[in-house]
């Protein structure tokens, strides 16, 4: 599969009266078409300025990122990008918090909508949808977030540890929950997450970072044997436990 | 959403004990809202008492001399007073200038700093800039700039508005755009994750987010507005409750002076209420 985005040469640092701090250093990967990637790194690595990086809300100080469209367009694929918390609007019904990125962008046009009241059906909200946010479960909110996100019809979503303000139960089912119906939709995913179980059971590939100054330490593509298709089965793969190692490695030899 | 819960938790038990006792004992969800309403009468009744025992004490040490009514008023005179200035029709007029000066200058004070927090959330350069002029507005004694409306806007219907505006809008800007900031900047980021613009993050987020902040400023503004207004009638007009009141003074009739406080009493109250039932409206609405 060819790459649709080729960071190359990455590098960023925050300015303040008290000096320069290097966030990100010459990193470079490739992003293919359908792929899952997530970024593990020690907290405070610059993977959250990297993600911001890529969805065009920073520019980087150094280096470039090359657009590679299947059809050889040059557009910049369209990002949907998921925040830590769900952030829905309390003053918003649930419709209209999941129909806030076509106002914001002036599509709220039939076809569109159409494909938001497709979403609300399968990830079961359509009976929720004059609710408000708070009258919602934590993974249905998690869901709305994703429709919100969906209905733009991004090509490549963003996920900055989506699932951390859930507690670990829910956030077994909803992450799993998550990324299929991401993975159902087709899309290009790169996640940030400090949970190494997380990474290897939603991951293709896992960029591991160092610490700042942020370099890529290492690119790990994840194979698993499948016993079936709940949130456990990844865990209880039996390559699970050497992924985990060989990253935890990683991780601690840090200095 | 309280008296819900109650209910919930505490109904299941007592269906149970309910059925061996079919007698006319109260389930605990009905003694809860007895214990709740019984609350509500016992803090109204107090009030009443404590208004009713004041207005009696009152009237009773003028009948008997024991203050004297010429300084102090007393409560029929205050009433006669009041049947008095209705009868020449002035009180009403009174009363008319003296509300509708002090709804103007709040509305103008909600709209002008409205307008300013916006143009102050816009642009944190003009916000660094403009943030010592306002604390030093801000705590100034306005009263001391009454004299200078007068030279400059001259004794009237003007003056006092602005007056009355003066009080209110500093501390109020500096409400709603402390308000503003206080929103969720991940809520704004998102706005621009969803490709909006600065002014979508106002009109979407920063905005609908502070109405409860805006809501509770007005509060506290109507009350300022009507100080604002009381000080330019003292000093600028020929009209409104403040100037009966320095009328009432300089003639020496403390029973118009203590009237007029009275209704000022009165109206006050009335601004808050009216603010409050609004404020709930609005609430109940947006389901806040």
């Amino acid at each position: 599969m060819q790459n649709i985005l080729e960071l190359k040469n990455i590098g960023y640092s925050y300015h303040s009266l008290h000096g320069e701090t290097r966030a990100l250093q010459d990193i470079s990967f490739g992003v293919r078409q359908g792929e899952f990637i997530a970024i593990v790194g020690p907290s405070g690595c610059g993977k959250s300025t990297l993600l911001s990086i890529i969805a065009g809300l920073l520019a980087p100080e150094e280096g470039t990122i090359k657009v590679n469209n299947p059809d050889g367009s040059l557009h910049y694929p369209r990002i949907g990008y998921m925040l830590q918390r769900d952030h829905l609007f309390e003053w918003r019904t649930v419709y209209r918090n999941v129909t806030l990125g076509l106002e914001l962008n002036h599509k709220m046009t039939k076809e569109r909508l159409e494909a938001v009241e497709r979403l609300l059906t399968d990830y079961g909200l359509d009976k929720f949808r004059d609710k408000r946010p708070s009258e919602l479960s934590g993974g249905m909110k998690q869901r709305a977030a994703l429709i919100r996100t969906l209905a733009l019809e991004p090509q490549l979503l963003l996920l900055d540890e989506p699932f951390s303000a859930l507690d670990y139960q829910t956030r077994l089912f909803v992450s799993a929950d998550i990324c299929r119906l991401i993975r159902a939709a087709g899309k290009t995913m790169i996640i940030i997450t400090h949970d190494l179980s997380e990474a290897i059971s939603l991951a293709d590939r896992i960029i591991v970072l160092s610490g700042r100054p942020a370099v890529v330490k290492k690119e790990l593509t994840v194979k698993l044997t499948l016993a079936d298709n709940s949130p456990l089965a990844a865990r209880n793969a039996p390559e699970f436990q050497q992924y985990f190692n060989e990253l935890w490695e990683d991780l601690t030899h840090e200095s | 959403m309280n008296p819900e819960q109650n209910r919930t938790e505490q109904n299941k038990p007592e269906k149970t004990s309910g059925r061996k006792k079919p007698s006319r004992e109260l389930t605990k969800q009905e003694e809860f809202i007895k214990n709740h309403r019984r609350h509500h009468h016992e803090i109204a009744s107090w009030r009443t008492v404590i208004f009713v025992l004041f207005l009696a004490l009152w009237e009773i040490s003028a009948g008997c001399g024991w203050i004297d009514s010429f300084f102090f008023s007393s409560p029929s005179r205050v009433a006669r007073c009041f049947a008095d200035q209705l009868r020449n029709n002035s009180m009403l007029s009174h009363i008319g200038v003296t509300l509708f000066e002090t709804l103007l200058s709040f509305l103008l004070v909600l709209l002008f700093s409205l307008l300013i927090s916006t143009m102050l959330w816009y642009s944190a350069k003009l916000s660094e800039i403009l943030e010592p002029y306002l604390v030093v507005l801000n705590s100034l004694p306005k009263s001391a700039l009454a004299p200078l409306f007068i030279v400059w806007l001259g004794t009237g219907t003007k003056t006092i508005i602005v007056a009355g505006m003066s009080v209110a809008v500093f501390g109020s800007i500096i409400s709603f755009y402390t308000g503003f900031q206080q929103v969720d900047a991940e809520k704004i980021t998102l706005v621009y994750t969803l490709g909006g613009s600065k002014r979508d993050a106002f009109f979407k987020v920063v905005f609908p987010g502070s109405i409860p902040i805006l809501l509770s400023t007005a509060k506290v503004n109507i009350g300022l507005a009507l100080v604002g207004v009381i000080i330019g009638e003292f000093l600028a007009a020929r009209r409104g409750l403040g100037y009966l009141i320095i009328y009432g003074s300089q003639v020496f009739q403390l029973d118009m002076v203590i009237t007029s406080i009275i209704i000022l009493c009165i109206i006050a109250l009335g601004f808050y209420k009216s603010v409050q039932v609004i404020e709930h409206q609005i609430k109940k609405r947006f389901k806040m």
